[in-house]
């Protein structure tokens, strides 16, 4: 674990950090993804390899148009990969995994609007068939844990956007996911509310324990929430860079951001996202 | 003044053009004796002795209702099933759309000599009449709504291992319950227009049929009393259907509300 | 993909022929399938003729004048109908509508007169008319006028209260507020009345016809069935269905027409 890893962008082939077996979780290895449209194949992802540790939260950024998402979804096996491989302690992601969660960006699409906020948490808990006393503690727990206790006989669309959110998130970890997927999911929420989200996160995933990769293309939102971040480049998308983040463990919005590391780290992120964006490649493409 | 805003004032905008309406039409009859026109309250006296007192309310109101009811309710099951096999297999629903969409635009009525053809005169052909009359709006409107349902959805559903027969009933008739009340609401006119002429094209038995029997007979009293039942049942199905529609679709007139209020 | 309005690359599914070459797979198949049902005996062919027969009869029925007659005199009194209908429930429509008094009077008896059955005024329209096309219109203008006017009366609600209340600050005469704030306001509410009135106009023209015997297409039905002229019964049926097919069409298209004009007079996009 060394904390500045610039070396990563003068390699030949660059690729994210790897780690060893017992301490992977999740495993991305040579990763593409070519979309085949009406005006011929276009290359969205290129190569991607990086593995995630067991209880890791990493930050995934890239310039918009990166491919970020299509990577989140060929993860959470809801996308096929074109050539490559996924593989989810030790066995090969084909389908949506059992032991992953997805947090949506849209949220008021992804919860069903025609079930109450304790419904729509205890549905995957349902169909995975959990008995009903044990998915009722689960969804109270679950809700709890994001502070919307108090309101589970209401519909997420009576909520605020903030709060469908949370509504989201204690649904993915009602179902005690081992990984958690979360595709920007406070782009569309206001500054306020994002900032108390993001420390729900945090505490969220030290309570569980849970492995989180974490997609956004706010830097300092990456920088703030991750113990890694992860840089991409633009597209076709291949890894730009990979850093560690040497923050204290116990973050808080005003302290942790106005501490020079942050700033350092900031730094360092924004200068890879521009270099990507002006089309600086690590693979020289 | 609190009181006559909160009830009388809502009762009074309730009856106040009906009790005229009444009005108008008693006085005309006061002063006029008109064959066609039979007066309020003889119409009410004949309404009871006719429907209510007499045997027609077992012997043709009830078979009607039963008829009209199977109908629907098999047009709206089988729709429904029919709407969600096609409207998940995009091949199936390319290949069947201009098919149904004939069906559809077909007047209904016209089933009625094709299907006393092919099953004869009878219960069966009646009931078979009202589903093969009924099925296309909630057939079309369900396939409509398969189509439209949001994909984020439907990654939700992959993504927590929401599959089958569960996404089906967890996700996707909810999300197309809209359309297909919709579909369901036109259905209900339908099915009372095919339950009233299949009855007077094609039976001796039945509302429609004693109706035409009233009529043919200049029984008019008795005819209007008969009309009178049929918007009786019109109104009471459409009451059935908003009662059951608001409380299927709360939702979904919530989150409508909370849109256009945005 | 940060920003949702990012055009995804477009997954190919089928290429553009692929579903009208479906459809008319579809077609085929249906036909077929009609062709062989009775030809194989599963039904009596004297019951169902075999599609082809029945074509071949329509196409014959397409050199006949007879044919041509009924179906001018079904869309006459389809036309007349769903006219007297649009322009009554409209000017009604617009009256209530802007009249908060009328509104809420008038509630009541509209939802109770709404869902009475046209045909429930079968035997009146017999009693009134006879088999004369006034039957028919009477059945069709019952029945589309509500139509309209449940539109035309959501559309009215529908009207923006400030631009209202701008519109007779600034002196606009009730006509004029008719014209330039209700009307653009009402226009797609009003399309959709029509285009479900269209249809149902054809469904209670036929019945006249069918039932009490006014001219027209569903008249030539029962006739032919009565007559025993079953083939030519399923090819009257067809080109029934084919006229409704075609009044859809119409109906879509001309909604579609006026509501780009409306949208390019008044600069948005209806929802």
């Amino acid at each position: 674990m060394q904390p500045e890893t610039e070396n990563t962008s003068t390699g030949p082939m660059p690729a994210g950090k790897t780690l060893s077996d017992e301490d992977t979780l999740l495993r991305v290895r040579g990763l593409q993804k070519v979309y085949q449209t009406d005006a011929g194949p276009i290359e969205a992802v290129r190569d991607l390899t990086f593995d995630l540790g067991r209880g890791e939260l990493a930050c995934l950024v890239g310039p918009s148009g990166s491919g970020k998402t299509t990577l989140l979804k060929c993860i959470a096996g809801l996308m096929n990969v074109t050539s490559g491989e996924v593989i989810l302690d030790g066995q090969e992601v084909t389908g949506p995994p059992k032991r992953m969660a997805v947090v949506f960006q849209e949220y008021g699409r992804s919860l069903f609007p025609w079930l109450r906020v304790d419904s729509n948490v205890e549905l995957p808990l349902k169909n995975a068939g959990i008995d009903k006393a044990q998915r009722r503690e689960l969804v109270q727990e679950a809700l709890e844990a994001v502070g919307l206790d108090h309101v589970p006989r209401s519909y997420p669309w009576q909520l605020s956007g903030g709060m469908q959110q949370r509504v989201a998130i204690a649904r993915a970890i009602a179902y005690q996911p081992e990984v958690l997927l979360m595709d920007e999911p406070f782009a569309a929420v206001d500054a306020q509310t994002r900032a108390d989200l993001e420390d729900l996160i945090r505490s969220v995933w030290k309570k569980l324990g849970v492995t989180i990769l974490f997609v956004t293309h706010d830097i300092d939102e990456s920088v703030y929430l991750g113990q890694r971040v992860i840089m991409l480049s633009s597209s076709p998308t291949v890894i730009q860079d990979d850093i560690d983040i040497d923050l204290p463990a116990e973050r808080t919005q005003l302290e942790t951001r106005s501490a020079p590391r942050f700033t350092e780290l900031r730094h360092h992120v924004y200068e890879q996202i521009q270099a990507a964006k002006q089309g600086f490649r690590p693979d020289g493409d | 003044m609190s009181i006559f805003n909160r009830v009388i004032s809502p009762v009074l905008a309730l009856v106040a053009l009906p009790i005229l309406l009444i009005g108008a039409w008693w006085i005309y009859t006061l002063n006029s004796t008109s064959f066609f026109v039979p007066e309020p309250v003889g119409l009410v006296e004949t309404f009871i002795s006719t429907w209510i007192t007499g045997e027609r309310l077992t012997a043709d109101v009830l078979p009607s209702l039963r008829r009209l009811g199977m109908g629907l309710a098999l047009a709206i099951v089988l729709g429904i099933l029919l709407g969600l096999l096609i409207g998940l297999n995009r091949t199936v629903r390319a290949l069947t759309e201009p098919v149904f969409e004939f069906f559809r635009a077909l007047p209904p009525p016209v089933l009625i000599p094709v299907l006393m053809l092919l099953i004869g005169v009878g219960n069966t052909m009646q009931v078979a009449v009202i589903v093969s009359g009924c099925i296309w709006p909630i057939l079309l409107n369900t396939i409509e709504g398969v189509r439209g349902i949001d994909p984020v959805q439907s990654e939700t559903s992959r993504s927590y291992g929401i599959s089958g027969f569960s996404r089906v009933r967890y996700q996707i008739l909810p999300a197309a319950a809209p359309p297909i009340m919709a579909g369901v609401r036109q259905s209900l006119s339908i099915a009372l227009i095919l339950m009233v002429i299949s009855e007077m094209f094609a039976t001796s038995s039945g509302l429609g049929f004693t109706i035409v029997q009233f009529q043919r007979s200049f029984a008019i009293p008795e005819m209007w009393s008969g009309i009178a039942v049929l918007g009786i049942i019109g109104v009471t199905l459409s009451f059935i259907f908003q009662f059951v529609e608001r409380r299927v679709l709360r939702w979904y007139h919530g989150l409508k509300e909370v849109e256009n209020a945005a | 993909m940060a920003t949702p309005k990012r055009g995804k690359p477009r997954r190919t599914g089928d290429p553009p022929w692929m579903a009208p070459a479906l459809g008319a797979a579809g077609i085929m198949g249906f036909l077929l399938l009609w062709e062989m049902v009775p030809r194989v005996g599963m039904v009596d062919g004297r019951y169902l003729p075999p599609a082809s027969e029945v074509i071949l009869a329509a196409i014959e029925n397409l050199g006949g004048g007879d044919f041509w007659q009924a179906v001018t005199d079904t869309m006459q009194a389809w036309a007349i109908g769903l006219g007297i209908a649009a322009v009554s429930a409209t000017v009604l429509g617009l009256v209530i509508g802007m009249s908060p008094f009328l509104k809420r009077y008038t509630h009541s008896t509209i939802e109770f007169l709404r869902p009475i059955p046209s045909v429930a005024l079968i035997p009146l329209a017999v009693l009134l008319f006879g088999i004369g096309m006034e039957s028919a219109l009477l059945l069709i203008i019952y029945a589309c006028f509500w139509q309209v006017l449940i539109q035309v009366l959501y559309g009215v609600g529908d009207v923006d209260s400030v631009a209202m209340q701008t519109a007779q600050s600034y002196g606009f005469s009730y006509v004029q507020r008719i014209r330039d704030v209700v009307v653009p306001t009402v226009l797609p509410y009003f399309m959709t009345g029509i285009r479900l009135g269209a249809a149902v106009a054809l469904i209670l023209a036929i019945t006249a016809g069918l039932v009490i015997g006014s001219p027209g297409l569903g008249s030539s039905i029962a006739r032919a069935q009565q007559g025993g002229a079953i083939t030519n019964m399923y090819a009257l049926i067809l080109a029934t269905g084919i006229l409704g097919v075609l009044i859809n069409l119409a109906a879509r298209a001309v909604e579609k027409r006026v509501l780009s004009w409306h949208t390019s007079v008044r600069g948005e996009l209806a929802a």
